[in-house]
């Protein structure tokens, strides 16, 4: 469960988030939705304990994200809207989430294999030399690999083409696990028949929060 | 402690596969490989031939441009991964704050100390073939001194990588370190203090708190051991403690300070927001 009460966090003058309360249950498939420069990516960020808020906090799982980062960092996965330009390459990339999280990563291949991802063939080429879907592929792979309780999802599937997007999706349907699925998402089409709540976010505040 | 050993081998491949080390490395290599060729050790200057002249020659030219290829390949590691969002995605994975940027250090200290090293180790395999006679002494010296320099840098570089936004601006602030550290306490504020009537000792101190400074003098002062090449500055020096104690507190001090600016660093990279 994600508690987050009275969250804000500034930079410099501008309120990212403006004392944002709210929470995931178990079972909560929620698309957060808002233009840009809403604060869907400072909120995501606050959950993982990247941010140290101005004021409010910030529960996963009764735990702090800053305080009890490992605690809570072994029950989230996370897909960034942009993959890094990490120079590892995949064998190595893979050995630092197969060994810092207990990954089985067999589990990353066949995933991988899922999304026509050709992982063997591409493992001693560096990671920012693939192409942006490969990519994104590898990392949607190791965050459904990784098992967590918690997914966060920062539009995931702006680099994948239709078929890709639907292998993505089909996976996580077929992910029957109990868990939070958080999408920041532009195109809530895309992700209607995953989602059943949706939260819309303007000027660092929930302005909506929907249930399907 | 997986971890950390972790992100230090997964720093230390990438460092290795990156350009600039080949660079880094080509530059200390070939430094030595020059001197071999131009005959360096054949030649005497003030007393000093063989090897000897060659590892001093070495160590002066190591002294400046050591801290400047540990600033500029180091300072972006924190602040380069913050500013093209690899941090972002690392860090979502359950490792702690602490185990990350020791990794790093760890990594990063392997990967600017080891080819220095083995540029000086070279030189005592080439020497050897030659039949020179192989200063231990000085080798040792050296390797401790080096040691110590790259700790110093290294702490200085992770802690501005630390607190900057841009690497932009952590480059920046880089040269600005080394520049006042080589020339502008050596020439700039020494004159000007000179010429104020400050008192010597305190100009004295103010130099010696300078890593550089303290790493040039060490360098000379197995060669030296009276110092008389310096002049009256050996003076104050010697009469403040021994040349071993001496020795000592520059190979120390270089290392105690790199130390504490690569935990300060730590202590507001762990304050800090990550991304």
């Amino acid at each position: 469960m994600i508690t987050i009460s009275n969250l804000t966090k500034k930079f410099g003058e501008h309120i990212s988030l403006d004392s944002v309360s709210c929470e995931f249950n178990k079972n909560d498939s929620i698309a957060l939705m808002g233009a840009n420069g809403a604060g869907k990516t400072t909120l995501i960020r606050a959950i993982l304990g990247y941010y140290h808020p101005d004021s409010g906090r910030v529960l996963v799982d009764g735990f702090c994200p800053i305080k009890e980062r490992v605690k809570v960092l072994q029950n989230v996965s996370f897909v960034p809207q942009l993959p890094p330009p990490i120079k590892l390459n995949i064998q190595e990339l893979m050995q630092y989430v197969c060994m810092s999280t207990d990954i089985d990563k067999e589990l990353i291949e066949h995933y991988s294999n899922e999304m026509k991802l050709d992982i063997k063939g591409n493992l001693y080429k560096s990671f920012f030399k693939l192409s942006g879907g490969m990519k994104q592929k590898l990392l949607i792979s190791i965050s459904l690999a990784k098992k967590s309780s918690i997914i966060i999802y920062d539009e995931p599937t702006a680099n994948l083409d239709p078929k890709a997007r639907d292998d993505f999706y089909r996976l996580l349907q077929e992910n029957e696990d109990e868990k939070i699925l958080l999408f920041v998402t532009h195109r809530v089409e895309e992700v209607q028949g995953l989602v059943n709540r949706q939260i819309y976010m303007d000027m660092g505040k929930v302005v909506a929060d929907e249930r399907l | 402690m997986k971890n950390l050993y972790l992100i230090a081998y997964l720093d230390l491949k990438e460092s290795i596969r990156a350009k600039w080390f080949l660079v880094y490395s080509l530059v200390f290599g070939g430094l030595i490989a020059l001197f071999f060729i131009a005959g360096v050790t054949e030649s005497q200057v003030m007393g000093f031939s063989g090897l000897s002249r060659l590892l001093l020659m070495y160590i002066q030219i190591t002294i400046v441009i050591l801290p400047i290829f540990i600033l500029i390949t180091t300072v972006r590691s924190i602040s380069g991964d913050r500013d093209n969002h690899i941090l972002e995605y690392m860090l979502s994975f359950p490792i702690s704050l602490r185990q990350y940027y020791w990794g790093k250090i760890i990594g990063r200290f392997i990967t600017v100390y080891l080819p220095v090293l083995f540029a000086m180790i070279i030189a005592i395999i080439f020497g050897f073939i030659k039949g020179a006679a192989i200063p231990w002494s000085i080798f040792f010296l050296y390797t401790g001194l080096l040691f110590s320099l790259s700790s110093a840098f290294l702490g200085i570089a992770f802690f501005i990588s630390s607190f900057v936004k841009s690497s932009e601006v952590a480059l920046g602030i880089s040269f600005f370190v080394w520049i006042f550290l080589l020339a502008f306490i050596d020439i700039a504020l020494i004159s000007l203090m000179m010429q104020q009537r400050i008192n010597e000792e305190l100009i004295i101190f103010i130099a010696m708190i300078n890593p550089m400074e303290l790493f040039r003098v060490a360098a000379i002062s197995l060669f030296d051991p009276e110092l008389t090449v310096m002049g009256p500055v050996a003076f104050y020096i010697l009469d403040l403690m021994s040349q071993s104690v001496f020795v000592l507190v520059s190979i120390g001090y270089p290392l105690l300070l790199g130390l504490a600016f690569a935990y300060g660093g730590f202590k507001i990279f762990e304050k800090k927001d990550l991304v």
